[in-house]
């Protein structure tokens, strides 16, 4: 109990917990395997257009997706070689 | 052929009241009159036999029968409170890749001849032991704690229920019923615990049941006796009791039974009675 309890508001964690699963089930229902199988295929893509230019460790890529309510975000990640940078 | 309803008790999550609520809801039905069978499908960890005080009168188990070293009328142990209840106990030596499809099939139609329930307590995960357990069934009890990780394992086995099934393979739909379990009214009255609402809501299943946290349930599961008989005027056993009922097709309004308020309470109410 905290002093908002004591005063008749509600800290409430299940309006959090319900909203989360609402979110995550969404997808889950939907998913098909697909989601996954996009990541890998941008993935490679990103790769090979990248290592024209620039020599990177394939192990450097990092490639994120972060679902909020309907919108999607895919987010890369490339770790340049310092040599280049020098 | 009988009439016997086959109902599998699952949840996907482990330790969410599976076991209890299968012991429970057998008694229950069985008070009511009717032959009924508790199956334990968790082959390898069974508890089902402990929790219904039988342990020490198993012989065979489930997997016996199904690989033909023994008949379902050697396996079924008789309850020893209610003559009309019986368990067909899992194996605890072997794993779940003992059993096979044909093998639970005919188990369980041999089962429906002889009773008028046969109530499947469905082992953890999503894998062969689970899906063998609802295989067969004509109607889910799907068994929730109000918590996050409960209620997406059970979304994954509703799924599961539509599709790996041999109702939903005939084209039907499994009937589901959801019970939530150790549930605590204060809680989700304060609004740090899903409410009832929310989880039926989330998971769109019609509420068989809620069941209160409470003490007598490992107070039954200590004497092993399930909590339906050993104490019935427990908010957990009304609960479960209720819930029966509304499996045999009652239409009554889901209650959720309250624990005694104080000693007080409960001295003045001895007294009355």
């Amino acid at each position: 109990m905290n002093i908002l309890s004591f005063f008749g508001k509600r800290d409430e964690s299940a309006s959090v917990a319900k909203n989360r699963l609402q979110i995550l089930l969404a997808h889950e229902r939907a998913d098909d395997g697909s989601d996954a199988l996009l990541i890998s295929s941008l993935r490679e893509d990103i790769l090979a257009v990248v290592a024209k230019r620039v020599n990177i460790d394939p192990d450097s890529v990092r490639l994120e997706m972060d679902r909020t309510g309907d919108v999607t975000t895919l987010g890369i990640d490339i770790e340049l070689p310092a040599a280049r940078a020098s | 052929m009988s009439n016997a309803t086959v109902v599998v008790v699952t949840s996907g999550k482990g330790g969410v009241g599976k076991t209890t609520s299968t012991a429970a809801i057998a008694s229950a039905l069985a008070k009511e009159g009717y032959q009924v069978c508790a199956v334990d499908f968790d082959v390898g960890l069974r508890n089902l036999d402990l929790i219904m005080g039988a342990e020490r009168r198993v012989v065979f188990d489930l997997v016996n029968v199904v690989r033909g070293e023994a008949s379902i009328k050697q396996a079924l142990v008789r309850d020893k409170k209610l003559d009309n209840l019986f368990l067909l106990p899992a194996s605890q030596t072997r794993d779940k890749d003992a059993l096979t499809e044909e093998g639970v099939a005919s188990v369980i139609n041999e089962l429906r001849m002889y009773f008028d329930w046969v109530i499947c307590d469905s082992p953890a995960g999503i894998e062969r032991g689970a899906t063998l357990a609802m295989r067969y069934a004509d109607e889910a009890i799907i068994v929730s704690n109000p918590e996050v990780s409960s209620v997406r394992d059970c979304d994954r086995i509703i799924g599961l229920l539509d599709a790996k099934t041999k109702v939903a393979e005939d084209g039907n739909r499994m009937p589901k019923h959801l019970l939530i379990t150790r549930y605590d009214v204060e809680r989700a009255k304060a609004g740090d615990m899903l409410a009832t609402d929310d989880v039926v809501d989330i998971l769109s299943v019609p509420l068989i049941g809620v069941v209160p946290e409470s003490k007598d349930v490992l107070k039954a599961s200590n004497v092993g006796v399930p909590v339906t008989v050993s104490d019935e005027n427990s908010p957990a056993a009304k609960a479960y009791t209720e819930a029966t009922r509304r499996l045999l097709g009652e239409n009554i309004p889901v209650t959720i039974p309250e624990e005694k308020r104080s000693l007080l309470g409960k001295f003045f109410k001895g007294r009355a009675a």
